[in-house]
């Protein structure tokens, strides 16, 4: 009976590991890139959810894909949508307090860039209560209520139970997450993005416009990060405030996983998954995320450089 | 900021402040308005316990709900488990304060920068959750009818605000105290460069400790006073995110570093979002948010370090005095220095290295290191750039410990100690880029090096004037920092050291960026320091400028020594010109 138990708890944390290491990506390239911690990450999270809403259930729009496949076409499509809005975010608003506008000041813009994506945060999540409501929603897929029953070979009578549309979501992510990995270290603008971030005066030098490649990892970002929040709510309701609990997840993820590298920040997202629901099966649900804190504290402290990371914070 | 004016004008303001907030409160009949001037003292208090850690030290605090949690919940579980009023109960919160800013700050403490802000936003979410699996999920104060302020319980409202303005005022008043002394300073220097802080002999591990503690007991005392006032507790409303970030956007808002940017901040934004929901938000819920979130945008562009010294740069601006935007003062009068006739060396030996290594990685930054500086020499450091030259200044004061080989400072070995430590000592350090406190006048950025050898304040601003007078900036002793050109900074920084009164100072490169001009008087400066008792090692790249200021040279090249000996001998040494001039320029020599 603990095998079926622990093993289904392995498989969820695996599944929805793989979609918290995707937020993580996004969350850590602009973290990796800009150095800017930004609050309101977790609200294109939010918003990404609402865009395959829309797309799928409320417009009808991808009606002719089935309502199997719809959700998970929407949950991509958020991808494109929310890097414009990214972009222009930091086009806008981000660039007038980070990248080269502060170079050389006091404290490099930081309190300045916090309480700016903090407000941004707040009217995003209170602007999508206004218009959205309050009632949880989701656009859910089919393959939601079905699942794949996996007979264990000892025991005829036992089975481990996995959700179609997790694994779904899963592989998805694993796929972008790869893509975007590609991107950034093979491309010519992979190369830009790492050269900005590693040493921006020295790249400002080689004739690399750091603002523009902010810019874009800013987009890059936040369409990944939206991606991932349209894959959630393929099989999980949400309301305009869910952003903040993901926030929350997605820097525990990025922290752990060390700074500013893609690889590390899928594996930190795919921790937090296994630690969440492995933490279940010891642990009162009320203690779920207090496991994840607890976990996350014990990495910073011991290794400050991320479990799988090496730089550490420049002083 | 951090002057130290006379103690009347904010003493005065702190007073007509709280005076006025009253009289305010009197004049309001409405109970809605009225919970909401308690809130907003209570919120700056919580704003002003931050500001105290973060806003000083510049180490920002994701979790100050964590503190502001557990001084709300002591008074509950007390007063409901075991009938011990709030009297009690605040005080008792605050201890339990002060404890978790120990446990807290402890292990917190070795991380910087983005990785201290989100491993404090842990705890507040971890207790959060904790206080939810122990069953607190929604705690009412319980009724008090048999002896209502016994409890701190009161039909009128008037006097939860008087209350809560007289937390504030103590909160004002220890932020006051801390500004104008050592401890704010301490803070202040840790904030603008944390490793040069702990070479100017601040033991900043201390100091951060302090400030945690005491900005943990003020904001349990301001959740503490929150319970009491709400009456009920949810872990959401004091462990929530929402509250470490209103502490931490009041803050911002209003200004940070300075005790009046909370309360600005609290006024302005607490009543704003109160009245919004209570108006809008029954039609329009999340009007409040959104109104909020872009007036948080809109002050932020236009003023990015908060409405107080925006506010404080226009008033300076307009007076025409020389706030930090105002820059354009007459050059100082050049350094009366005296250029002291032949140095004599005492023949003693002051500092000894022996055989210093330093790997990082597979990387041999420097191997087996050894020279002698006798007391009262000066010491020239050079060689090509990635020579090692400041990875062994590292060595010397601390920053680094070596993989091998000792460092022994007038019979003590240095090996192991903290940079404050060796502060202490005697051993005095600049740095290749200098920071200063731009907002604070050259005698305030001077007085934080004075702390390791003054025991009280006068004495220490006694000694930052000795010390300015030193380097010849005694003319710009009141002017803002923002408002020194270059040369006056390398100066002021040379102060910062002498200040310590150091035996020995490490100078990394002062002349770098300097005119020919003004190198001049920064060699004065510095060759008058042996004969006032200093002696000096000095890194510098101007060859030129080293042969006349040091007798004698230690050549370093791919960390080792390759030559030591008198400036004439060294440059004549082939090994050490093809290191330093490159290979090319002794080929040309030899033929020229």
């Amino acid at each position: 009976m603990f095998a079926e138990t622990f093993l289904e708890a392995l498989a969820a944390g695996l599944f929805l590991g793989c979609i918290y290491g995707l937020m993580c990506v996004g969350l850590g390239l602009i973290f990796g890139v800009m150095r800017v911690i930004n609050f309101a990450q977790g609200d294109f999270l939010m918003l990404g959810m609402y865009f395959t809403l829309y797309v799928v259930s409320v417009w009808g729009l991808l009606a002719f894909l089935g309502p199997a496949a719809a959700p998970f076409v929407g949950a991509v499509l958020a991808g494109p949508a929310l890097f414009v809005g990214g972009y222009l975010l930091h086009r806008l608003l981000i660039a007038r307090v980070s990248g080269t506008s502060v170079t050389g000041s006091e404290d490099e813009g930081r309190s300045a860039q916090l309480i700016l994506t903090l407000g941004v945060a707040l009217a995003l999540e209170n602007g999508a209560l206004i218009l959205f409501g309050s009632t949880p929603q989701s656009a859910r897929t089919t393959l939601a209520l079905r699942a794949w029953e996996i007979p264990l070979l000892y025991d005829p009578t036992a089975a481990v139970f996995i959700n179609k549309a997790s694994v779904v979501a899963c592989v998805l992510s694993i796929v972008i997450a790869a893509a975007l990995y590609l991107l950034i270290n093979r491309s010519r603008l992979g190369k830009t993005l790492r050269a900005a971030a590693d040493n921006p005066t020295a790249a400002i030098y080689m004739g690399i416009d750091v603002d523009r490649a902010h810019r874009i990892a800013f987009g890059i970002g936040t369409g990944v990060t939206a991606v991932a929040g349209g894959l959630v709510a393929t099989y999980h309701p949400f309301q305009p405030y869910v952003g903040l609990d993901y926030v929350i997840i997605m820097y525990a993820g990025v922290v752990m996983g060390g700074m500013g590298s893609i690889l590390g920040a899928f594996w930190g997202g795919l921790t937090i998954g296994l630690v969440q629901q492995l933490s279940t099966l010891v642990l009162p649900t009320q203690l779920q995320n207090a496991a994840i804190f607890a976990v996350f504290l014990l990495v910073v402290l011991m290794r400050p450089q991320g479990l799988f990371g090496r730089a550490a914070e420049r002083i | 900021m951090a002057g130290r004016g006379g103690l009347l004008f904010p003493l005065a303001a702190i007073a007509i402040m709280a005076l006025g907030w009253l009289a305010l409160g009197l004049a309001v009949g409405n109970s809605y308005y009225q919970l909401m001037m308690t809130l907003v003292p209570i919120w700056a208090v919580l704003g002003l316990s931050w500001n105290l850690l973060s806003g000083y030290t510049g180490l920002v605090s994701f979790g100050h709900a964590s503190f502001f949690g557990l001084g709300a919940y002591t008074v509950t579980i007390l007063l409901v488990r075991l009938d011990l009023t709030p009297w009690f109960g605040i005080p008792l919160g605050m201890l339990v304060g002060v404890a978790a800013g120990l446990v807290i700050g402890y292990p917190t403490f070795r991380l910087r920068g983005h990785y201290f802000a989100l491993a404090m936003l842990a705890y507040p979410l971890a207790l959060l959750y904790v206080f939810e699996w122990l069953g607190y999920q929604e705690v009412p104060l319980p009724m008090k009818r048999e002896a209502p302020a016994w409890y701190m319980q009161f039909n009128d409202y008037h006097v939860y605000m008087a209350l809560a303005v007289g937390l504030l005022v103590v909160a004002l008043l220890i932020s006051l105290a801390v500004e104008r002394s050592r401890f704010g300073r301490s803070l202040l220097a840790i904030k603008q460069n944390e490793p040069a802080a702990e070479a100017a002999g601040i033991d900043t591990l201390k100091w951060k400790m302090r400030a945690i503690t005491l900005s943990g007991a003020v904001a349990a005392a301001a959740g503490g006073l929150y319970a009491v006032v709400l009456l009920v507790v949810t872990p959401d409303s004091v462990f929530g995110v929402l509250t470490s970030a209103q502490a931490l956007v009041v803050t911002l808002f209003g200004g940070t570093g300075t005790l009046w940017g909370p309360v600005i901040g609290a006024v302005i934004l607490i009543p704003l979002s109160e009245t919004l929901q209570a108006e809008l938000g029954d039609v329009i819920p999340g009007i409040q948010g959104v109104v909020y979130g872009l007036a948080i945008i809109l002050v932020i562009l236009l003023a990015p370090e908060g409405i107080y010294w925006r506010v404080r740069d226009w008033l300076h601006l307009a007076r025409g005095t020389p706030g930090a935007a105002f820059r354009s003062r007459a050059p100082a009068a050049p350094a009366l220095v005296p250029v002291p006739a032949e140095r004599q060396t005492s023949g003693q030996v002051l500092l000894e290295v022996r055989g210093l290594s330093k790997s990082f990685g597979g990387l041999r930054a420097l191997d087996g290191i050894a020279f002698q500086v006798e007391e009262g020499a000066i010491l020239g450091i050079i060689g090509p750039n990635g020579a090692g030259k400041t990875t062994l200044f590292n060595l010397l004061n601390g920053f680094l410990k070596p993989n091998g080989g000792d460092v022994v400072f007038a019979g003590q070995t240095l090996v192991g100690l903290k940079p404050n430590r060796i502060c202490r000592l005697g051993v005095g350090r600049t740095f290749q880029v200098v920071r200063a406190f731009q907002r604070m006048s050259v005698l305030e950025n001077v007085v934080v090096g004075a702390y390791v050898r003054a025991a009280a304040e006068d004495e220490a601003f006694e000694i930052a004037r000795e010390a300015v007078a030193r380097v010849g900036l005694s003319p710009r002793l009141e002017a803002l920092a923002g408002a020194l050109s270059n040369k006056e900074l390398r100066l002021m920084e040379l102060a910062r050291a002498l200040a310590g009164r150091p035996r020995l100072l490490l100078m990394d490169e002062p002349l770098a960026g300097l005119a020919a001009a003004e190198v001049e008087e920064m060699l004065a400066a510095v060759r008058a320091l042996p004969s006032s008792g200093t002696t000096v090692v000095i890194i510098e790249h101007t060859m030129r400028a080293m042969m006349r200021l040091a007798e004698r040279f230690v050549v370093l090249n791919h960390g080792r020594v390759i030559a030591v000996g008198r400036p004439s001998e060294v440059t004549a040494d082939a090994g050490v010109v093809e290191a330093y001039l490159g290979s090319k320029w002794t080929a040309l020599h030899a033929r020229g």
